[in-house]
C-alpha cells in the first residue's frame, strides 16, 4: 500500500504541508517495500483554478491508495473519494513521524472536505 | 461605438459615469444601450429604474461522459487540453467539475470517440428593459457561482451593432473586466485622485496597453487626494477626458440614486467634453 503525503520538500525530514491542493510536493510513500519517490506539486500551486483536483489525479496516479494532509477541499475530497482514496489528516509535522503516526494507527480519517476551496492556510 | 467604462479599484465611480454618459448621450438623440456587466454587483438599475420585459436564465454547456465508450488512460485528451482544469482522470473514470467549466466545448470538440456530450449549467441569469429611452441589459451571476466571463459575453450579444453601446464593467484587470472591454472602440478608465486611485489605476493601463486599445482618463472626486494621478497622466500622455469635481452636493445625489447631469447640471459640461474628446479621437 502506497500512501502520499503532503510535504514542504523532498526528504522525511521536511514538514508535512498542512494545505492539499496547494502542498509544494508529495512523498509517495510505499509501506510495503519503504521505497518512496517525490512529485513536485509547483505547478498546480501556481494553477488558478482546479490546484485540489489535480493534486488529486497526480498522488493517485502515483499509485497512492491513501493520502495525508493538513487540511482539504470540498472538490479535492470529492475527487479522492471518487477514487475510493482514504484521506487522513495529521497536525504538522516531519514526514516521518507522520509516517510512523500511520503506522501505529493514529491518524484519524477524513469523511468530509474540511475547508472551503480556495483555502489559504 | 462601444465604449466601455473600466476602473482598476472598485468605488471610482465607473457607474455613475456609466449611467450619466448614457443619459447624457440620449438626450443628444442617439441611440443608446447600457449594458451593466458588474454581474457580481450589478447597479446601474439603481439609477435608472428600468422597467424589465425581458429575463432569461445564463446556461453554460458542461460536459457529460459516456464512460464506458471512453478510451480511458490511454487517451486523456480531454484531460489534458481542457485549460480550465475542469476535468481530471480519477483511477478508473473521468471526472468533471462543472464549477470550474467555461462552456467552450473543447473537451466534446476533441473526444475521439464522441463520449462527451454537452448538458446545460445555469449560473445566473440576464434581464433587458427601457428607462429614459435607453436600452439596459443587466446579468446577475448565481449566488456561489465564481465565474463571469461567459454570463457576460451573452449579455454584451444582446446589445445592438449599431448605435452606442455603453459597457458598465466590473472593476479590477482579471478575467471579468477583460470580458467586458476586449472589443471596445474605446475605454474609458475612472480612477480617483489618490495613492490608491494611482495605484490601481496604472495596472488597469498596463493591461489595456497589452491589450492595444485606446483609452482616456476621467478622474472622479477631483480636488481631493493629490495631483500624482493628473502628473502620471501627463507624463504616459493619457488624454484627459473630464476631472468630476469632488463635492458634498454630489455624493448626495449619488447616494439617493439620482442622475447628476440632471440633478446638478454643472456636471453636464464634463460629458460634453468627454464625449467630444472621445469623438473627435475616433474620427482622426
Amino acid at each position: 500500500m502506497k500512501v502520499g503525503i503532503s510535504s514542504t520538500g523532498k526528504t522525511f525530514q521536511d514538514q508535512l504541508d498542512p494545505r492539499f491542493g496547494r502542498a509544494a510536493g508529495f512523498i509517495i510513500f510505499d509501506l510495503d517495500s519503504g521505497q518512496s519517490e517525490y512529485l513536485d506539486n509547483q505547478g498546480n500551486q501556481q494553477a488558478s483554478k482546479g490546484a485540489g483536483i489535480h493534486s488529486a489525479q497526480n498522488v493517485v496516479q502515483a499509485g497512492a491508495n491513501a493520502v495525508i494532509t493538513g487540511h482539504i477541499g470540498p472538490k479535492a475530497f470529492a475527487a479522492l473519494d471518487s477514487g475510493g482514496v482514504k484521506v487522513f489528516q495529521s497536525e504538522v509535522k516531519s514526514v516521518q513521524e507522520v509516517i510512523d503516526d500511520f503506522r501505529q494507527g493514529n491518524l484519524t480519517q477524513a469523511h468530509n472536505p474540511d475547508k472551503p476551496g480556495h483555502w489559504q492556510g | 461605438m462601444r465604449i466601455a467604462i473600466a476602473s482598476g479599484k472598485g468605488g471610482t465611480g465607473k457607474t455613475t459615469v456609466a449611467v450619466n454618459l448614457a443619459c447624457y448621450l440620449r438626450n443628444l438623440g442617439r441611440e443608446v444601450t447600457l449594458v451593466d456587466c458588474d454581474v457580481e454587483e450589478p447597479n446601474c438599475h439603481y439609477f435608472l429604474s428600468p422597467e424589465w420585459d425581458f429575463q432569461q436564465a445564463h446556461n453554460v454547456p458542461v460536459p457529460s461522459i459516456d464512460q464506458d465508450a471512453c478510451r480511458g488512460e490511454s487517451c486523456l485528451l480531454c484531460v489534458r487540453e481542457c485549460r480550465y482544469n475542469a476535468l481530471i482522470w480519477m483511477v478508473n473514470h473521468v471526472m468533471t467539475f462543472p464549477e470550474l467549466c467555461h462552456g467552450c466545448g473543447l473537451c466534446s470538440f476533441l473526444c475521439p470517440e464522441g463520449a462527451i456530450s454537452e448538458i446545460t449549467r445555469e449560473t445566473g441569469i440576464m434581464r433587458g428593459g427601457k428607462a429614459r429611452g435607453i436600452d439596459i441589459y443587466s446579468g446577475s451571476l448565481n449566488i456561489k457561482e465564481a465565474m463571469a466571463p461567459p454570463l457576460i459575453n451573452q449579455l454584451k450579444s444582446l446589445a445592438p451593432r449599431s448605435g452606442t453601446v455603453i459597457l458598465d464593467a466590473p472593476p479590477g484587470t482579471s478575467c471579468p473586466a477583460v470580458a467586458t472591454v476586449h472589443d471596445a472602440d474605446y475605454v474609458i478608465l475612472v480612477a480617483e485622485p489618490t495613492p490608491f486611485g494611482l495605484h490601481d489605476f496604472k495596472l488597469s493601463v498596463d493591461v489595456l496597453k497589452q491589450m492595444e486599445l485606446p483609452f482616456g482618463l476621467v478622474i472622479n472626486r477631483d480636488g481631493m487626494g493629490d495631483n500624482s494621478l493628473l502628473d502620471y497622466a501627463k507624463q504616459e500622455g493619457i488624454p484627459v477626458l473630464a476631472r468630476l469635481p469632488h463635492s458634498r452636493e454630489a455624493a448626495r445625489s449619488y447616494s439617493t440614486g439620482k442622475i447628476l447631469i440632471e440633478d446638478l447640471p454643472d456636471f453636464i459640461e464634463q460629458y460634453e467634453q468627454m464625449v467630444n474628446t472621445i469623438y473627435s479621437r475616433q474620427k482622426a
